[in-house]
């Protein structure tokens, strides 16, 4: 005697409707957990996103030479903030640019200075770069050129500005061909940035960027920030980071005096960092899911000694033990469905919400997490009312419908 | 045809067995109008649960038509239970948020009838009770008499050869407990075996054979008045 699918579905949302508490209390433990794994792993993976979108705006297989060793060959502190124990010259550019596996080279000067063009001024981040920069940070030009790619060793007195810089200085009247005052110089405005947002802590749009020959002089200095290098493949960067740290050593007298690192290192690490967090609050949220499956016991199992006289009587009338077992197991079966679609579309709306208020975030739940969070839901739902199911199926009709 | 032989049941109160059933041998033919009476504790109820296959004997032997059903699994018990017999109970055991139609409908369900013959097998026995116009209220719009008809409907839907009703008037007035008495009585007359436990002697003595239980034994049997 097999029920019909139908007459379960019925029967188990018939006995769910008549006791209203219980089912809400059920559904809402069940949709509390769905709902915080796809919220918790949304927002985990929507961080993972944007640091990894982060550093992928920094260019492409990009190899960076930092001046200064690092003990452990990572990044520390002391060379992030770029101190300089020994130098790194524009000739070290130019003997790295010397292999084939380099595609584009772009040494960095960075310094502060006061800007002015016919009596406004303002304080200004000055890059001094090279015309690879442009194509090396995936930058475009909203008018003019980028810097000519000229000899580095040329300090050509020309400037390339960002947009709000513009328009700060002239407002509505054409930047192209002015003459600014950078310092005690005096550059030629070549070219206008196209705004390419923030980006590893430069603002594109609030930047003037000038040879890198012209900002040595301009600060005084021999030394460079850094040095940025593209590979020409992403196989061609592992070889390209040893060449560099080879070439450079041999060239300051076999002194291990530079820390390279690759963007992919980097980005391997908050990766994992960003991933092991998503799985963390993935894992945490499961608990709560595991919680709600053990509700569901009591609450399941409240719900069978409640209604032992209908149990006791679907017996008499006929009902196998396993009968008795498919339909209880059908109305805990049914919430876990209804609380985990309610999760789901909690968790969904919380997302949403997250992209809402921090646009900047791609806050989309993984759809590991989502299939996760929906499986053990219906798991734990399934798991935790056999015991109730079973003590309904053993249930001695007599007493039960004597009430004893 | 229901055949009791030597039929033991005990119960382990503490460290104490009381005999429910204390070697009860008795055969029921098909078709007849039994009454079971006797005071309370004797013994009725048990008696009746086992012959319904609710309840196993501690010992002896149970033939329904022939074959001993004390051997069967749970599930084929089950499966007598629906097909061959009956239940009409004192406190209804309506389930109360199913309609009166939808209450007569579960053994129906629990069978496999597909929907379509359901429905009409519905119909046909709420209208033998006189309740077609109550198949959509809920047990409790309904007149303590008018559920025990709804009760009756249930336990005949599926045809059974067998109906039991334990004190099937004790929760109701007169009125209405005569009329369920008679629908038992319709029942019985068209060919069902009927058999009914009760302390109301009046009701009792309608019947065609009348056994009398005391102390978990079958103190009278009026004998088979047809067989
Ligand atoms: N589950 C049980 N556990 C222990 N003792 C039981 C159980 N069921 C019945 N008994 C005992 O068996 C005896 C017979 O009970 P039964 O219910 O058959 O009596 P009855 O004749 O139907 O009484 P009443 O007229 O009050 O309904 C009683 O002494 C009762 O206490
Ligand atoms: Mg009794």
């Amino acid at each position: 005697m097999a029920l019909a699918t139908r007459d379960i579905v019925r029967f188990g949302w018939g006995a769910l409707r008549g006791y209203p508490a219980r089912a809400t209390l059920m559904l809402i433990a069940m949709a509390i957990g769905v709902g915080a794994v796809v919220v918790l792993t949304s927002l985990g993976e929507g961080a993972r996103r944007y640091v990894s979108g982060e550093f992928a705006s920094l260019g492409t297989n990009l190899v960076i030479v930092i001046p200064g060793r690092s003990e452990t060959a990572g990044i520390s502190p002391t060379t992030l903030m770029g101190e300089t124990p020994r130098p790194l010259t524009l000739q070290d550019a130019l003997a790295l640019k010397r292999s084939y596996s380099v595609h584009r080279i772009a040494p960095l000067n960075i310094g502060s200075a006061k800007v002015n063009w016919q009596g406004r001024s303002r304080d200004v981040v000055i890059l001094g770069s090279s015309s690879e920069l442009l194509d090396l940070r995936h930058w475009s030009m909203a008018q003019g050129h980028f810097l000519p790619p000229v000899d580095l060793e040329r300090a050509v007195p020309v400037a390339v500005i960002g947009k709000k810089i513009r328009d700060e200085l002239f407002g509505a009247r054409r930047a192209i061909g002015e003459w600014l005052r950078i310092g005690d110089r005096r550059f030629r405005v070549i070219g206008v940035l196209a705004t390419a947002g923030r980006s590893m802590g430069t603002d594109v749009d609030e930047v003037v960027i000038i040879p890198v020959a012209s900002a040595q002089q301009l600060f005084n200095t021999e030394s460079l920030f850094r040095i940025l290098v593209e590979a020409s493949s992403r196989a061609a960067i592992g070889p390209v980071k040893q060449y560099a740290i080879d070439t450079l050593q041999e060239r300051h007298q076999g002194k291990k005096d530079v820390t390279v690192i690759t963007q992919d290192a980097v980005l391997a690490t908050f990766d994992r960092i960003l991933g092991a967090l998503t799985y963390a609050v993935g894992g945490i949220a499961a608990i709560s899911l595991a919680v709600a499956g053990i509700l569901i016991m009591n609450v399941m199992l409240v719900a069978v000694s409640q209604r032992t006289a209908e149990i006791g009587l679907l017996k008499a009338l006929g009902a196998t033990p396993r009968q008795i077992v498919v339909l209880i197991l059908a109305e805990a079966m049914l919430l876990s469905v209804l609380g985990a679609g309610t999760g789901l579309l909690l968790g969904e709306l919380g997302s949403l919400l997250i992209r809402h208020l921090f646009p900047i975030l791609p806050a989309y739940a993984p759809l590991w997490a989502v299939a996760m969070a929906l499986l053990v839901a219906l798991f734990a739902g399934l798991l935790f009312s056999l015991l109730p199911a079973r003590r309904a199926a053993r249930l001695d009709p007599v007493l039960a419908l004597s009430g004893r | 045809m229901i055949e009791l032989s030597d039929i033991h049941r005990d119960f382990q109160v503490g460290d104490q067995k009381v005999h429910a059933l204390d070697g009860v041998s008795l055969t029921i033919g098909a078709g007849e109008y039994l009454s079971i009476m006797g005071p309370s504790g004797s013994g009725k109820s048990t008696l009746l649960n086992l012959i319904g296959l609710l309840d196993r004997p501690t010992s002896g032997v149970y033939r329904l038509d022939g074959q001993d059903v004390t051997a069967l699994s749970d599930r084929q018990q089950a499966e007598v239970r629906n097909q061959r017999i009956g239940f009409v109970f004192q406190a209804f055991h309506l389930v109360p948020r199913l309609t009166a139609a939808e209450n007569v409908e579960l053994p129906l369900i629990l069978a496999g009838v597909p929907p379509v013959q359901r429905g009409q097998r519905v119909e046909q026995a709420l209208a033998a009770m006189s309740l077609s116009d109550r198949s959509r209220h809920k047990p409790e719009q309904l007149s303590g008499g008018q559920r025990q008809r709804v009760a009756i409907a249930r336990a005949t839907v599926m045809q059974p050869t067998v109906l039991m009703a334990d004190e099937p008037t004790g929760n109701l007035d007169h009125k209405s407990g005569q009329d369920v008495v008679r629908i038992l009585e319709q029942l019985s007359s068209n060919g069902i075996t009927l058999i009914v436990v009760t302390h109301d002697g009046e009701i009792g003595r309608r019947a065609r054979r009348q056994l009398h239980m005391l102390d978990g034994r079958l103190e009278s049997d009026s004998g088979t008045g047809n067989a």
